[in-house]
């Protein structure tokens, strides 16, 4: 474990319940889980034991409440001048990405986890496979993970929130729908069909999708890790930028 | 071997040259007064000293470890006071230090002793579990002094550590750093010039980022080696209190200049 990565962890974690952001954001989540769900997914209706309606929102969800969470990763510390106590202090850059990172994704899994009683509910009023149910809850987690780590990176290079915010809702946006027809089809015209099939393969809807089907394949797993690596990175880059001045 | 060894350091923000060339270094014992004019580079080169920026050119050592190169030993001897005193303002300064200790590698008992050693001497316990940000401007400078000496470095640098306090908290702030310099090393920066003859060893003004004086202070006399960017190097002669000369005449540009 890289030297004081705990530290920060804890630190990051207890700032989203020192504010009401923590109180805020766990109930506009659950709410708009619930009323996507049930009102616009039909959940009751169309008759079905499984969380399918449930999960096929998350992608949607995550891509404006995700940001809200990431904005103020590194945007927070260089307006409130702490960044300078935090890289003054003796623990590697990594230790300060990865810590932040990681509370902001165990947040995140809070609030996920919080919607436990739609499981409890399905498992009520019918028999559920509970496997797809686990698959799908691992999926949207480390989906979660993937918009948690492009709104780092973002954050990192602005020290201002909203910019932070907006940035990320469309960065996360392409990410989304990377597979969709609205990008294909404006992309089909002149790009070479290669090149198609590797944007659309970085469709987070693409992976998502896979694992809700029941089934966590190596090649979505390892496309959420890189994916999540890979920000991480450039997000230690951003910050180590902006020492050189 | 100096504690402190500043080697030529240079900045510069795109076409802006913040700082051109200080070198200097600072012994065990002395406490060395930063003065300088408002953007004289005085934050800057603090900022470069301890890690936060990336120098253009030229490089510092701490207790002998590169700051560029070898950050890490460099940081733990050393405890910063940054410009502003920033702190975590949702945080209480009890969870501040403790976050602190944590990433200073303290725990448990080394931890709680380190904490309560600083919160008495930065005279803190009134207000350990208010949040930060409700604190009025000489708690939160004396916030920053508590985490900035919380592990006793031998090494101090502090960028105006009495900026913004009333008098008596000043006294305070100015007896902590007398008490400590026997055992560090210690850069100030300010802009109080009577805080100098007060508290320091020896004294640097700095302009338009280069070292233009530089000397010891005994007996509240200072003598100064001076390099003016336009005049002839010299030495100057001055009674401390008359420091405010001084500085005038070595960094005051004339009116059309300005």
């Amino acid at each position: 474990m890289l030297k004081g990565v705990s530290a920060v962890f804890k630190r990051e974690l207890a700032a989203y319940f020192a504010t009401p952001l923590a109180t805020v954001f766990l109930v506009i989540f659950l709410f708009a889980m619930g009323a996507f769900t049930f009102y616009m997914g039909g959940f009751f209706t169309n008759g079905q034991a499984n969380l399918g309606v449930f999960f096929s929102f998350h992608p949607w969800l995550y891509l404006f409440l995700i940001p809200a969470i990431s904005m103020r990763l590194w945007a927070e510390e260089r307006k409130s001048g702490t960044i300078e106590l935090l890289l003054t202090l003796p623990i590697p850059l990594a230790s300060a990405v990865l810590g932040k990172f990681l509370a902001a994704w165990a947040f995140a899994g809070l609030a996920l986890a919080l919607t436990f009683p739609i499981w409890i509910t399905v498992n009520y009023l019918g028999h559920p496979d509970n496997g797809v149910i686990l698959a799908s809850y691992i999926g949207s987690w480390l989906m979660a993970g993937g918009y948690l780590a492009i709104g780092s990176a973002v954050s990192a290079g602005t020290g201002n929130q909203v910019i932070a915010f907006v940035v990320s809702v469309v960065i996360s946006f392409l990410f989304t729908i990377a597979g969709a027809p609205l990008v294909i089809d404006a992309l089909s015209g002149w790009m070479p069909v290669e090149l198609l099939g590797t944007i659309s393969s970085f469709s987070f809807l693409t992976h998502f999708n896979a694992i809700m089907a029941g089934v966590i394949d190596l090649r979505d797993l390892v496309f959420f890790g890189t994916l999540i690596a890979f920000f991480l990175f450039v997000t230690a880059v951003l910050v180590d930028l902006r020492k050189a001045g | 071997m100096a504690m402190i060894e500043i080697d030529g350091l240079a900045k510069s923000f795109g076409p802006v040259a913040a700082v051109r060339g200080v070198t200097l270094s600072v012994d065990k014992g002395e406490v060395l007064g930063f003065l300088g004019p408002n953007g004289a580079g005085k934050s800057t080169t603090m900022k470069m000293l301890t890690g936060f920026l990336t120098p253009s050119e030229g490089a510092a050592r701490i207790c002998g470890h590169d700051v560029q190169s070898d950050p890490l030993p460099a940081q733990r001897l050393l405890g910063y006071l940054p410009e502003g005193a920033p702190a975590y303002g949702d945080m209480t300064p009890r969870g501040f230090l403790a976050f602190c200790a944590g990433v200073r590698g303290l725990t448990g008992e080394a931890a709680r002793s380190a904490i309560e050693r600083v919160v008495t001497r930065t005279e803190l316990a009134r207000v350990l579990d208010q949040p930060i940000e409700t604190l009025s401007k000489g708690f939160k400078r004396r916030v920053g002094l508590a985490q900035a000496i919380l592990h006793d470095p031998p090494v101090l640098v502090m960028d105006e550590p009495t900026d913004g306090l009333d008098p008596n908290q000043k006294h305070v702030v100015r007896e902590l750093i007398r008490e400590m310099s026997p055992q560090k090393a210690i850069i100030v920066s300010t802009h109080i010039l009577e805080e100098v003859a007060a508290i320091c060893t020896r004294a640097i003004i700095i302009d338009r980022g280069r070292v233009v004086a530089d000397g010891p202070i005994s007996d509240g006399r200072i003598v100064f080696r001076t390099s003016p960017e336009n005049g002839e190097a010299g030495e100057v002669i001055a009674d401390a209190r008359d420091l405010d000369d001084v500085f005038r005449a070595l960094t005051a540009r004339p009116a059309a200049a300005a």
